[in-house]
């Protein structure tokens, strides 16, 4: 609306004659008007369709369930519970067991979890506490030359360089990591682990040697997957621990290591726990890299140099050629998948809650 | 305030396109592919199935579009078990399998099947020893030992006999199997059985069994890779790949106690120790020439009797003929046995069943 017109309304005001056309047509008059049929219609229209949408989500994984679950019945009937304790899949004589495959899934997720959290959580402090800015600051004071501003702009730079280079593992595809893992982690693990079963091979983490792909690898890489989960999510609810916490910390007089340790981290240990689920979901479900790394041997063993099997990629090796009985019990195998993820979910919001509740009051 | 207006709208759009998304998937599936909308007479053939003749299965669909710009062929190399099934399903114009298919599965399609063998190949056993060049030679005791685990280091007596002068170190052997299912590890578990009961008895023969014990690669680039990141493994691959990939390939010992080593003459001599029956499959599990390399199989195409589309039985005709003839003569640069002349003319005999 150009200056004159404004005016131009201002006058007729003044002048007594009905402006409202006028006011209307500028879009003024959309203030104090009801809201128009059109309008009621299309705002009832789109929260209805965000219920729907909300629903269809749910109803899309109950459908899910419900036909992976239809699918498994037969299998679940004639296998039952010897299906969760077998330990040989053997399609030619329909014998499945998938005991190895579930310890494997387990045991390399876990494994590869612990690895990917110790890196991603130093990572994330690394990040949060601003390590990179102090450490430049008082190298610029041993040279007295605080003013540079290039200089003071740097660090948040780098920060910002590493923080995108992490959030990038993430969009390597697992096929990649997969190959990755067998031409340079495989031969890269070899040595070391040789070394620790011939010299300590009486632990039995090392009762076994490492020939080409096992657990180890599996863990490493999965690690290196679980990584930019674990780390954007911690750095992000590290940076969010309330100020007033931080300044009383350093008020009290504890060191920087104190107040990471002892106030920061406790008080962002609830977003941490969520990213450490997160990940843990990512490699619970992860397929490819693993069917490439651990070997899919039906083997269960302590050793972190034996080569094992996953459920994720038992599915995908054998789905493809699979005949009717055998597809059957690869759905009672991915419904066992569902329920472990399933189940590490609902723990991880029970543990989440508990420590929600233990913080509420640093808020 | 004017986009939250519109949301409703977008919200009703985007509902409307997903539902005419989904319609035309399924419209897609009654008509046949979009593709063939375009020009009049163009003929698309989809066809899916076994990894191991994917390579020349598309080197002849490329060379056969070049001369023929209207037929397209679609080749999906999704596994021999996938090319059955859908197959079965009508899915696909043909089908490809290493196994061919069982009586049972055949008796399901009603439109009748035509097995027809394109190529053959070997299998051969791969290994990895950096200190050793001369090419082993396994016994037919060696080998099924190792895949069963009953021999497990390289300087095993049953190895080292048939290598006198060879330095076998006490290298430990890793196996290494095929993780999926498929028609190469069904072709070498099938020989394995034929030739030692114990392995008949235990693992048995199959697309997928249980080995007994090693690592496992998805497919032959998988199976290739651990072995040569693999100090001290053994495993069974394509011929084809192996040389592609410059593995060391092990000489075996046929039946008639000969060691030979693989290649397109060995393999040529194996598949014409075998007369096809009618019906076109025949497993070559244990080949009776005395030059005759162990391990070696036909491939085929699986096609209808019946077509509804008349224009797609004489494209996929057409196709097959030219694979049948000039194709065969890409066979040896890519790996493959060519097929003996008395096959290819059983297989233009059985092309006449399709109408």
């Amino acid at each position: 609306m150009t200056p004159e017109r404004v005016e131009a309304i201002v006058q007729n005001a003044h002048s007594g004659e009905p402006a409202s056309d006028e006011m209307a047509s500028a879009g003024w008059g959309g203030i104090s008007r009801p809201p128009s049929s059109w309008e009621v219609l299309s705002d009832r229209l789109f929260r209805r369709a965000t219920l729907a949408a909300a629903w269809f989500t749910i109803l899309l994984v109950g459908w899910i369930v419900v036909s992976i679950g239809r699918q498994a019945m037969p299998s679940i009937r004639s296998y039952g519970l010897d299906f969760l304790g077998g330990v040989v899949w053997d399609a030619n004589r329909a014998r499945f067991g998938i005991l190895p495959a579930m310890v494997g899934t387990l045991y390399s997720s876990l494994l590869g979890l612990a690895i990917g959290t110790l890196f991603g959580l130093a990572i994330a402090i690394f990040l949060s506490e601003r390590f990179l800015s102090s450490g430049l600051d008082s190298l610029l004071r041993l040279f007295g030359e605080l003013e540079e501003s290039w200089l003071v702009t740097l660090p948040d730079k780098i920060e910002n360089v590493l923080k995108m280079t992490i959030e990038l593992l993430a969009a390597i595809p697992s096929v990649v990591y997969g190959l990755w893992g067998i031409f340079v982690v495989i031969p890269f693990v070899r040595t070391p682990a040789n070394w620790l079963h011939s010299h300590l091979g009486w632990i039995p983490f090392f009762s076994t040697g490492l020939s080409g792909p096992g657990l180890m690898p599996a863990a490493l890489v999965l690690a290196i997957m679980v990584l930019p989960t674990i780390t954007a999510i911690s750095r992000d609810s590290l940076a969010a621990v309330p100020p007033k916490l931080r300044e009383a910390a350093f008020g009290m007089g504890a060191t920087r290591w104190e107040a990471i340790l002892a106030i920061f981290v406790p008080t962002a240990a609830t977003g941490i726990f969520g990213a450490i689920i997160l990940g843990f979901g990512r490699a619970l479900g992860e397929t490819m890299a693993l069917a490439m790394l651990a070997g899919n041997a039906n083997v269960i063993s302590w050793s972190l140099f034996s080569p094992a099997n996953t459920l994720a990629a038992l599915l995908a090796n054998h789905f493809p050629e699979a005949d009717q009985i055998e597809v059957g019990a690869l759905m009672y195998a991915a419904l066992v998948l569902l329920g472990i993820t399933l189940i590490v979910n609902i723990f991880g919001t029970l543990i989440l809650q508990r420590a929600d509740a233990g913080l509420r009051g640093l808020r | 305030m004017r986009i939250v207006r519109k949301l409703p709208l977008l919200a009703i759009a985007s509902v409307a396109w997903v539902g005419l998304a989904f319609l035309g998937g399924r419209l897609t599936g009654v008509f046949g592919p979009m593709g063939a909308f375009g020009a009049e007479d163009a003929v698309t053939l989809q066809g899916t199935g076994a990894t191991f003749p994917a390579p020349l299965y598309e080197k002849w669909f490329a060379e056969y579009n070049k001369e023929h710009p209207n037929v397209q062929i679609n080749y999906q190399a999704l596994g021999s078990g996938a090319g059955i099934k859908q197959f079965q399903q009508h899915l696909v114009d043909f089908g490809a399998s290493d196994a061919a298919m069982t009586d049972e599965e055949m008796g399901s399609v009603k439109d009748g099947v035509v097995l027809l063998p394109m190529t053959a190949g070997a299998i051969v056993l791969a290994y990895n020893l950096p200190d050793v060049s001369a090419p082993l030679k396994l016994s037919r005791d060696a080998y099924v030992g190792i895949f069963l685990g009953k021999i497990t280091s390289w300087n095993d007596p049953a190895i080292a006999k048939t290598n006198p002068g060879v330095n076998l170190a006490d290298t430990k052997i890793t196996v290494v199997t095929r993780s999926d299912g498929s028609g190469t590890t069904f072709v070498f578990t099938s020989h394995l059985s034929a030739i030692s009961d114990a392995w008949k008895n235990g693992p048995g023969a199959g697309k997928s069994v249980n080995f007994p014990t090693g690592v496992a690669g998805k497919g032959n680039p998988g199976v290739s890779a651990l072995i040569k990141q693999t100090p001290g493994a053994i495993g069974y691959v394509e011929y084809g790949y192996a040389v592609q990939a410059h593995m060391s390939m092990a000489l075996l010992e046929n039946k008639s106690g000969k060691f030979i080593k693989a290649d397109l003459t060995s393999g040529k001599d194996a598949l014409s120790s075998v007369q096809l029956p009618e019906n076109l499959r025949a497993w070559v599990t244990d080949p009776t020439g005395e030059d005759s390399y162990p391990i070696v199989t036909y491939t085929w195409m699986l096609l209808y009797k019946k077509y509804q589309n008349p224009k797609t039985a004489d494209a996929l005709k057409s196709v097959v003929k030219y694979g049948l003839t000039q194709g065969q003569s890409f066979s040896s640069d890519l790996g493959y046995i060519p097929l003996p002349a008395n096959v290819v003319d059983d297989d233009m005999k059985a092309l006449d069943q399709i109408s």
